[in-house]
């Protein structure tokens, strides 16, 4: 079936749209004409391609994941390298593009909000080779858990500044990314990280990152010369996932797994997972699921990953939930850490702690595979910046490893 | 004067005030500084020159509010406010007063509520009309059927950097008046003498374009001689921030109400 969504309000289904104040619908407006314009526009997708080809280092590698694929003995295993990407995450596709966008509408001040620090890395990053003023948004207990990328972004002269409200996580920088923004609408774009936000940001995010899907299929093709049975990638607001999953969404065969995190379990109230015990609502300009309670207080979200640590999900992944054209499951702290482990000695990979969520799953599906079945996981960061917690981890729970 | 039976509070006081006074409307969230003086507070800012009353339905992410209204809300939420008491609290105001209710507030908590069902309590308990600042025209059908089947104004902003043709399309959706942001940012975060400043062209463009309603402006006044340099062209001017802070300032000493009365009095009529 054809897939069109979002409509021209920015709806997926019954969530998205553009619940923002009045101060930012002129810069949503001024937004989405400047994108409608570069979207098919040869000389910026150019621009766009170029830099992810000889600056990112696209395409990212296909890998057999010859030794997981045994331990399991059912599907063959794949894993989609996004963890090779320049600044080691996904997120610099979504940054560079975004970007772009911004010096085209002449914005000269880019701001962003960013949760493990990826997002911001990313944004730090693609502002130094442009030359932009950056300033970043970063929940107080996120800068303490993911030291490393705030010191590489103040490397990149990027301003990060500590959010010290809510939660002290990534739901409370995007609140302060909003109050700057609305303050500073003139001369500043915000560089949204995630597929969350008002319309038009969850579509034109999406797009920045369909380029892994993309190359998935083309690669697949030439390694198996098929489709996969099977797509899993981890969610926190669902960019890498979305992004991974959108060029398949009309490959009816291909079925695709949402992972969220679960912290300390779905059953818990220390936990992550929006689409499986969260309900509708409204959260930093879209309607979609969310955690809150029965006054529409928003909850403050649990998880081990600052990445996936946030109390909503983009809204095209609640439409996908509902629509049950992508299915979501919740992996807790544990089984995402035990995952951690199991990855870099069977594969010589250290996932970050995000992405290990969706390998967690493979203990799951993989009894349920058959051997000419094929697998890919969204490899979609790497695991230096949670050195920190990995060994506080495997330290306190050396029984449990 | 003679008012028409479909009038509504809102819209009547504007009908009855003199040409040169100007309206004042005051906003407090609901449950700050405590669950008991929200009613004290809102009948004590009548008495005191408040024309309008703007109580605030706390979110624990206000991101359209400044520092001083995010700690209000918190406050209030860790009170324990729910919307059940807040439509209580407007139950025991209305026993004695006729002043215009409005509940202000971010979307989530009354589409968590069920909007259908909230609008008919607001109007149950004697609320006049509704601000909701995240739920723009673009989204406003989420609750304007609603609130137009209960009696209930709806009331949107503009701001200085909304167009001339966005402030016409404001101007014939709001009912009661329309809010007027001074400047772009969030609530409380400027100086009066800032705001002065830059005001005076954005409120011509705003006389030119919204022409159906009154206007009242809001965002950065904190006393009566910003009041009266910022609303000069217009019907009148809301604080909040500014009221809050004094709160925050006095209570709970003993006589921490004197306090903001004294305040909320000098806004109106300036130093006696």
């Amino acid at each position: 079936m054809k897939y069109t969504a979002p409509d021209k309000k920015g709806y997926f289904g019954k969530y998205g749209g553009k619940f923002v104040p009045e101060i930012l619908i002129p810069a949503l407006e001024e937004l989405e004409e400047a994108y409608e314009e570069v979207q098919n526009d040869p000389v910026f997708l150019k621009e766009y391609h170029d830099l992810l080809r000889e600056y990112v280092g696209r395409p990212t590698k296909l890998t057999y994941a010859n030794r997981l694929t045994k331990y399991y003995g059912g599907a063959k295993i794949y894993l989609k390298r996004e963890d090779l990407c320049h600044t080691g995450a996904h997120k610099i596709n979504n940054a560079i593009g975004q970007l772009l966008l911004a010096r085209n509408m002449g914005k000269s001040r880019i701001i962003a909000e960013t949760g493990a620090g990826q997002h911001g890395v990313a944004t730090a990053t693609a502002c130094a080779k442009f030359g932009f003023e950056c300033v970043i948004y970063m929940g107080a207990e996120d800068m303490e858990r993911q030291k490393l990328n705030v010191d590489r972004m103040r490397l990149l002269g990027a301003e990060v500044r500590s959010v010290e409200s809510g939660s002290k996580t990534l739901k409370d920088a995007t609140n302060e990314a909003i109050r700057d923004w609305v303050t500073h609408v003139d001369n500043t774009f915000y560089i949204i990280g995630s597929v969350v936000g008002p319309h038009p940001y969850p579509m034109m995010t999406r797009n920045f990152h369909r380029v892994i899907g993309e190359e998935t299929k083309d690669q697949l093709k030439k390694a198996e010369g098929k489709l996969p049975d099977y797509l899993i990638a981890c969610v926190g607001g669902g960019s890498n996932a979305i992004g991974f999953f959108y060029p398949f969404i009309e490959d009816e065969d291909v079925k695709m797994i949402g992972i969220e995190a679960a912290g300390l379990g779905a059953d818990t109230n220390q936990t992550a997972a929006t689409l499986t015990i969260g309900t509708p609502g409204i959260l930093h300009g879209s309607m979609s699921y969310l955690l809150h309670n029965s006054e529409g207080q928003i909850q403050l979200a649990h998880s081990i990953s600052a990445g996936l640590d946030y109390p909503g999900i983009g809204p095209e992944h609640s439409y996908l939930h509902d629509s049950k054209r992508v299915h979501y499951y919740g992996v807790t702290d544990q089984k995402a850490m035990d995952a951690v482990k199991l990855v870099s000695e069977k594969e010589g990979i250290i996932p970050a702690i995000e992405t290990a969520h969706a390998f967690a799953y493979l203990e799951i599906l993989m009894p349920l595979t058959q051997r000419d079945e094929v697998v890919v996981v969204n490899c979609s960061g790497r695991g230096d910046k949670d050195m920190g917690t990995i060994s506080d981890w495997f330290g306190k729970n050396s029984h449990s490893v | 004067m003679h008012l028409t039976k479909n009038m509504s509070r809102i819209q009547s006081i504007f009908k009855q005030k003199n040409a040169d006074e100007k309206i004042m409307s005051l906003f407090i969230t609901a449950g700050y500084p405590d669950l008991d003086s929200t009613v004290d507070l809102v009948l004590g800012f009548e008495k005191n020159g408040a024309d309008l009353i703007e109580l605030g339905m706390p979110f624990s992410d206000p991101l359209a509010d400044g520092p001083t209204i995010q700690y209000a809300s918190n406050v209030a939420i860790d009170n324990g406010i729910t919307m059940k008491k807040i439509f209580e609290m407007v139950r025991e105001v209305r026993k004695t007063s006729e002043i215009p209710i409005i509940l202000m507030g971010y979307i989530n908590p009354v589409f968590r509520y069920g909007v259908e069902a909230f609008c008919e309590d607001a109007a149950e308990c004697g609320v006049d009309g509704l601000i909701i600042p995240d739920a723009p025209l673009e989204e406003s059908t989420i609750i304007s059927d609603s609130a137009e089947k209960h009696g209930l104004d709806m009331i949107y902003l503009v701001a200085p950097n909304s167009s001339d043709k966005r402030m016409q399309m404001v101007d014939q959706h709001s009912r009661g008046f329309v809010y007027c942001v001074s400047v772009t940012g969030v609530t409380g975060a400027r100086s009066g003498e800032e705001v002065v400043r830059s005001v005076g062209k954005f409120i011509e463009r705003v006389k030119s374009n919204v022409t159906k309603n009154p206007k009242l402006v809001g965002f950065g006044i904190k006393s009566h001689e910003d009041a009266q340099l910022i609303a000069k062209d217009t019907d009148g001017f809301i604080v909040g921030s500014a009221l809050i802070d004094i709160i925050r300032k006095n209570f709970p000493n003993k006589d921490w109400k004197d306090h903001v009365f004294n305040f909320v009095k000098k806004l109106k009529y300036g130093n006696l």
